[in-house]
């Protein structure tokens, strides 16, 4: 085997910059297990978490081995065909139009994919079993996310006919919302939905995940021009912004209705932002992405209140803060986007109204293909086994009848049976930490 | 007067508080205790540690009651707290010699009674 040589066109600044901001995003999904687990009851905390680590595992094997090659291989207009499966001719070599190494190029789309799988547990938390949930994920991952990807990033009908989507709002944002919705329904409301409250056991997690998640979107959104070029400074830049301007909006919001600025609300209005200028970040100026970031609040608030009034379970609100924030961003390119910033293309204000047309094709598409595809995904491994614990696992929480641990064990009561005498030597050491 | 002591599941706390408003007891303590009660030991695993946790998250409940709202109290905490399964809890009833109202010094009887809105 002779030895891999950098190939002729990659450039070694886009290439770090990929790196780092590959790392970032992968620290997203465990900053989102942080968020959410703040966000449900104690006795759910782990599992919380552990629906983030699933994906971790889950969706990164499945992209390895198919997913990657239905989003980005070229196929049809509809799926990417089967010439990357496993990751064959995936190498140093950089993909078309890129100037980093294709293996680098998966890994950054792979942290993509690992996150929005993670996003759609905020639907059915404290109520649905792991096992089916690590099978979701695994189906999902592929035909779900993989195809939307293909739509609007890998050649597919949606990036072929011009619409623009810089970071994700289509996969990512519009992909988990909607499906997350169809994962509330199927799965159905927590048994006492409706007749107890359930507060967040833990505000600060909420507050650290946000925070880190704001952190890790800098990888996301500036990563998403593939190089250390202008687009890639416009998006790093626009996700400070945009979500600075998400927060005083919701500040303002939560004043006029509580006459109190609340921390979950702030926590909130970061991903809000931070979703709203995904599509949008290379787009649009910066004077722009404030608008949005500010606008992109409006609608994610109004659905935050009004949802907890309804029979829909969608218990950590995936729908407000990415469904709906992502279609905002993707309509606000329609409007606003400015080709003496992007060098692509003018929305309605700049001349062209065509721009708008083209994303509305992908706000009216894309939530349908979702909300369908996560809806038979549900029901066809609900024929197979159970999605959901009885009211008695329920009541008893996720983290001990799932995983066999508490997130805050006390000890207290606690009578040692374990460790079991292992064969390696270590037992005598194992018996000294106790 | 008694004290009525009832150790019921967390997770029916709110059914059993809901229970006894309805039952028109208004004056009730709460604290978070942990216990035995008979109930299957769960088997918890960190890494290579294996445990038997021996002792269930509980929620124990102190209302001082006059005597005519002790059986009324006792209805609402069954009412409130019983799922069937091992594990529901107790109600234990003990004689109160003295109890005082500490903003008014009343004593006894009209301090176990509700204050009129």
């Amino acid at each position: 085997m002779t030895a891999p040589v950098l190939a002729a066109e990659v450039n070694t600044g886009d290439t770090a910059w990929m790196l780092v901001a590959t790392a970032m995003v992968i620290l997203m999904t465990p900053a989102l297990g942080l968020f959410y687990a703040g966000l449900v009851r104690s006795k759910n905390t782990l599992n919380t978490f552990m629906m983030c680590a699933a994906a971790l595992a889950v969706a990164t094997v499945m992209w390895a081995l198919v997913g990657y090659s239905i989003a980005f291989d070229e196929g049809n207009a509809i799926v990417g065909g089967l010439g990357h499966v496993g990751l064959r001719d995936v190498t140093f070599v950089p993909r078309d139009g890129t100037t980093i190494p294709h293996l680098l190029f998966m890994a950054f789309q792979a942290s993509f994919c690992i996150l929005t799988v993670a996003l759609v547990s905020g639907a059915v938390v404290e109520r649905m079993r792991f096992g089916p949930f690590l099978v979701f994920a695994a189906l999902w991952s592929v035909l779900v996310y993989a195809v939307l990807a293909h739509w609007a990033f890998g050649g597919g009908w949606l990036q072929e006919q011009g619409t623009l989507d810089f970071a994700g709002g289509i996969p990512v944002e519009m992909g988990s919302g909607f499906s997350a919705l169809a994962a509330a329904l199927v799965v159905g409301v927590r048994s006492d939905y409706g007749r107890q409250a359930f507060l967040p056991h833990n505000a600060i997690y909420v507050l650290l995940g946000a925070g880190l998640l704001w952190f890790g979107w800098f990888g996301f959104n500036g990563g998403s021009g593939f190089s250390t070029g202008n687009p890639s400074v416009l998006a790093f830049t626009n996700t400070l912004l945009a979500p600075a301007c998400t927060l005083v909006v919701w500040f303002a919001l939560d004043l006029l209705r509580g006459r109190h600025v609340t921390a979950i609300g702030a926590a909130t209005a970061i991903i809000v932002g931070c979703v709203g200028i995904t599509p949008a970040g290379g787009f649009i100026s910066p004077g722009w992405a404030m608008a949005l970031g500010g606008l992109a609040a409006l609608p994610s608030y109004a659905i935050i209140v009004l949802r907890p009034r309804t029979r829909v379970d969608e218990t950590l609100d995936v729908l407000a803060a990415h469904g709906i924030a992502g279609i905002t961003g993707i309509l606000f390119i329609g409007f606003f986007a400015q080709q003496s910033w992007n060098g692509v293309a003018d929305g309605l204000a700049y001349g062209d109204a065509a721009q708008l047309g083209e994303q509305a094709l992908a706000v009216l598409a894309t939530p349908v293909y979702a909300f369908v595809v996560t809806f038979l995904i549900l029901r066809l491994i609900g024929l197979v086994m159970p999605l959901r614990a009885t009211v008695r696992e329920e009541s008893l929480g996720m983290d001990i009848v799932q995983h066999g641990e508490e997130a805050y064990a006390t000890g207290e009561g606690a009578i040692l049976i374990g460790p079991e005498a292992s064969t390696d030597g270590d037992v005598a050491l194992a018996g000294e930490r106790v | 007067m008694k004290l009525v002591i009832g150790i019921v599941r967390p997770e029916k706390a709110n059914d059993v508080l809901e229970a006894l408003y309805r039952a028109e007891v208004r004056g009730v303590s709460i604290s978070r205790v942990q216990g035995h009660g008979g109930e299957l030991d769960r088997v918890e695993t960190y890494r290579g540690t294996t445990v038997k946790m021996g002792l269930a998250e509980k929620v124990r409940f102190e209302i001082a009651v006059s005597d005519e709202f002790v059986e009324p109290t006792i209805d609402a905490l069954c009412d409130g707290a019983r799922t069937g399964d091992v594990g529901d809890g107790k109600i234990m009833v003990v004689p109160l010699e003295r109890v005082v109202r500490i903003r008014t010094g009343e004593t006894d009887h009209s301090a176990v009674t509700p204050v009129a809105r």
